[in-house]
């Protein structure tokens, strides 16, 4: 009995001590797609946040951040204070009040005194999300392993006669099939216009069953660089990022092709009911003011999603390698660039990732 | 005093305690003091598994069959459905219940759930829902339906309508019917839907197909196995024991990973095969991202799960059984098939159902080395609960797997017998 009474008591003073330690220590829990990803916001946001604040910040990762959300915040037990989203993903739950709205006045403004409204990047600010950089999805290529002519357009990663080889995607319907459709000779104006009729997706889920058997499907970010390193593939689509990373830190052979690349941002969102929901929001307020995003480019190729911080994109950390033509945003880049329109993936995501999964069962 | 001198007939034949009670009486409640500490023991376990078993897979089940979202968000245009059951698009009346909810739905920030909810039967209806209620403030009645109409045309849509007529059933079997690859035409009748969209009926069958195949392989992998362990010396067989059970206490992740480097085309065994000589550097055989690796791998994972309950088995039966049936004439074969097999069969019969229950719920394996032809019906719950959220859908295929076990189960009751069953 004594035992009992001595477990029941334990029991009964810890329940009643952590959440008065946690809520003591100012700790914010933030969740991103970890690898490279993650790496240049610790640098970028989470170090320089802490040293000045004071407070603490423990990161966390997932092959998709916004799927713990809904999760979380309909259980009611929320543990994550700031996500990483995707932008139709930010924009949906937004739209199912899963998320905490974000004033976008109280976001801070320019060094030159634009309002944050006019110095984010057009739609970088929503209801409920603060965009922080800009990302696209690419294909790239092991130039070690392709002899000769190297691909140079979307049409060549579906052409396995020309260049044959296994080719990584992601396991996903998004950009998966615009890349189809601009392969198939879709003007990047049209893209859209055509996956929304039948047999635009028709013709989207016929091009990329040409090159069906060749695929290798890849579900975290980090997968697709991993594919390329192992010899798994000769070429896959990936986040720019990634492969960026992956050639000028690691010295590995790789080689982005912009053609076909689909833009989007990602995003900063505070779940409904985040535990610290004011510290929350000085981090959000903090990551995407202009010199942290800035800093960002210096770990990985994004885009900073402010304007103000294009002047302060500088070098790599290696000290050498200039930023600017690796940012899926350079002129360059942009030649045959098609912008992820989120209404439309709004709309027809689970419509689209069933008929792709279907396709993907069928053997 | 007088009672003790001189027993009454009740007392003479009941026996009674020191303190005068009868027997029986004071037994009764030793016993049932006794049961009620036995019972405060188990309360533990008892809320433990009510808490964390039977209670999460009880509210999976009614998700599945309950999904008050439109109802709750739209209450008026429900309860106009409630009075007009009949199909269609219907007058301003209907027109003017949904105008109004749309417009507290935005107000309450839920309208973006409402047009999820239709979204899962009529592809579009998210950004409908959303830009009819940023416009319904807006609107006057009593001319709703024009307002709607000239907003979006989808509005004139009768299979949209019938779509929302049922959503507004909180309780309804339709998450189970999409579970089977069925849906509703824009009449309401029960159809298949198009061929391209199938999948959940095949990748159920090929879940069960693959699984079958996979208990059958660890069977015929661990019988040899485990009559070896059983009748080997102890100091030999305590040596295989821990060889079978090494991988059993390694992480699922670091074995599911070390196939991956053995099996991919760079990897081990190819590598193999090239030095060998047997296929050349560009005829690499493409062993995983395919039914093939999550068979293997998933067989190996499963492996102790069979070996445990055989081995326990054929340890209690005695040799000398075998040593009879030879001296009475068998031969070694007939020997085995009349006598020992037999007496194996609680421990193929534990270990088969095991293996195969294990095997139906997998899904971290055939998610790395399955690539898209050894993905298993697991992939798909995944996805409705982390991607899709459509997790109505994802608690109905969970619930039908979770029949077809209690159905497998109960047959194997009623064919082999429960009783005839022995895990360790």
């Amino acid at each position: 009995m004594k035992t009992l009474k001595l477990v029941a008591s334990a029991t009964l003073a810890v329940g009643l001590l952590l959440p008065a330690a946690t809520v003591s220590a100012g700790e914010i829990t933030v969740m991103s797609w970890g690898g490279a990803y993650t790496k240049s916001q610790v640098e970028a946001y989470h170090k320089p946040w802490m040293a000045k604040t004071g407070h603490k910040l423990k990161s966390v990762d997932s092959p998709n951040p916004g799927a713990p959300i809904k999760a979380q915040v309909t259980a009611g037990k929320v543990s994550i204070d700031v996500a990483d989203v995707e932008y139709s993903d930010a924009v949906r739950y937004c739209d199912e009040g899963l998320l905490e709205p974000i004033d976008a006045k109280s976001l801070p403004s320019a060094i030159d005194g634009t309002t944050a409204e006019n110095d984010f990047i057009k739609g970088g600010i929503t209801d409920c999300g603060v965009a922080n950089i800009v990302w696209s999805t690419i294909f790239a290529y092991d130039a070690d392993k392709i002899k000769g002519e190297k691909p140079k357009t979307i049409a060549d990663f579906f052409n396995t006669s020309k260049f044959p080889g296994k080719r990584g995607m992601r396991k996903g319907a998004k950009a998966n099939l615009e890349m189809a459709l601009m392969a198939d000779g879709v003007a990047v104006a049209d893209v859209y216009k055509v996956l929304g009729s039948t047999a635009g997706v028709k013709r989207a889920l016929g091009k990329l069953d040409s090159i069906k058997s060749d695929i290798v499907w890849w579900e975290a970010g980090a997968q697709a660089p991993q594919l390329l390193a192992d010899g798994e593939v000769v070429m896959t689509t990936a986040y720019n990022g990634r492969i960026f990373n992956a050639a000028v830190s690691e010295n590995k052979p790789f080689a982005i092709v912009w053609d076909g690349q689909v833009l989007d941002f990602d995003m900063f969102v505070i779940p409904k009911g985040a535990p610290n929901k004011a510290l929350a929001l000085d981090f959000i307020k903090f990551a995407t003011s202009t010199k942290p995003l800035a800093d960002q480019a210096k770990y990985i190729a994004y885009g900073p999603a402010r304007k103000s911080s294009a002047a302060f994109v500088g070098l790599f950390k290696d000290g050498k390698t200039k930023m600017a033509p690796h940012m899926p945003t350079a002129p360059a880049n942009l030649k045959n660039a098609l912008v992820n329109n989120f209404e439309f993936w709004a709309d027809n995501a689970s419509e689209l990732n069933e008929r792709f999964n279907a396709w993907i069962a069928a053997n | 005093m007088a009672m003790a001198n001189k027993p009454s007939p009740e007392t003479e034949t009941t026996l009674v305690m020191a303190d005068g009670q009868p027997l029986k009486k004071a037994l009764t409640r030793a016993m049932r003091r006794a049961r009620l500490r036995a019972f405060l023991l188990v309360i533990p376990l008892l809320a433990f598994v009510l808490v964390t078993f039977a209670l999460p897979i009880g509210q999976m089940l009614y998700l599945s069959i309950h999904n008050p979202v439109f109802s709750d968000y739209m209450p008026r245009l429900t309860a106009y459905f409630n009075t007009h059951p009949e199909e269609g698009v219907p007058n301003e009346e209907g027109f003017a219940a949904l105008a109004l909810d749309l417009i507290d739905a935005k107000k309450n920030r839920t309208v973006g759930r409402v047009g999820t909810r239709i979204n899962y039967d009529r592809a579009g209806s998210s950004s409908l829902f959303k830009s009819s209620a940023r416009k319904a403030a807006k609107f006057k009645g009593p001319s709703y339906k024009e307002s709607l109409l000239e907003h979006r045309q989808d509005w004139a849509d009768p299979k949209l309508w019938n779509v929302m007529r049922r959503a507004a059933n909180a309780h309804t079997f339709d998450f189970y019917l999409a579970a089977l690859d069925f849906t509703h035409d824009a009449n309401g009748n029960l159809i298949k839907v198009e061929p391209e969209r199938r999948i959940y009926i095949m990748l159920f069958l090929r879940t069960f197909m693959l699984s079958t195949l996979i208990a059958g392989l660890c069977l015929l992998l661990a019988f040899p196995v485990s009559h070896l362990l059983a009748n080997l010396p102890l100091r030999y067989s305590n040596l295989l024991m821990i060889l079978v059970l090494l991988p059993f206490w390694t992480s699922l992740l670091v074995r599911t990973t070390s196939w991956i480097t053995l099996l991919q085309s760079q990897g081990v065994l190819n590598d193999l095969l090239v030095v060998v000589g047997l296929i050349g550097d560009d005829g690499r055989i493409q062993l995983m991202y395919n039914q093939f690796g999550t068979i293997i791998a998933m067989t190996h994972i499963l492996l102790p799960f069979m070996i445990l309950p055989l081995y326990s088995v054929m340890k209690t039966i005695p040799p000398s059984y075998m040593r009879a049936a030879r001296s009475l004439g068998a031969t070694p074969f007939t020997a085995f098939v009349k006598v020992y097999f037999p007496l194996t069969i609680p421990g193929i019969g534990a270990g088969t159902l095991l293996v195969f229950i294990l095997a139906i719920g997998y899904y971290i394996t055939p998610a790395l080395v399955g690539g898209s032809s050894g993905e298993l019906i697991s992939n798909q719950i995944a996805f409705h609960m982390q991607s899709s959220l459509n997790w109505s859908l994802a608690a109905a295929l969970g619930a039908i797997l979770l029949f077809g076990v209690i159905l497998l189960y109960w047959l194997y009751a009623r064919l082999i017998g429960i009783d005839n069953m022995k895990f360790g």
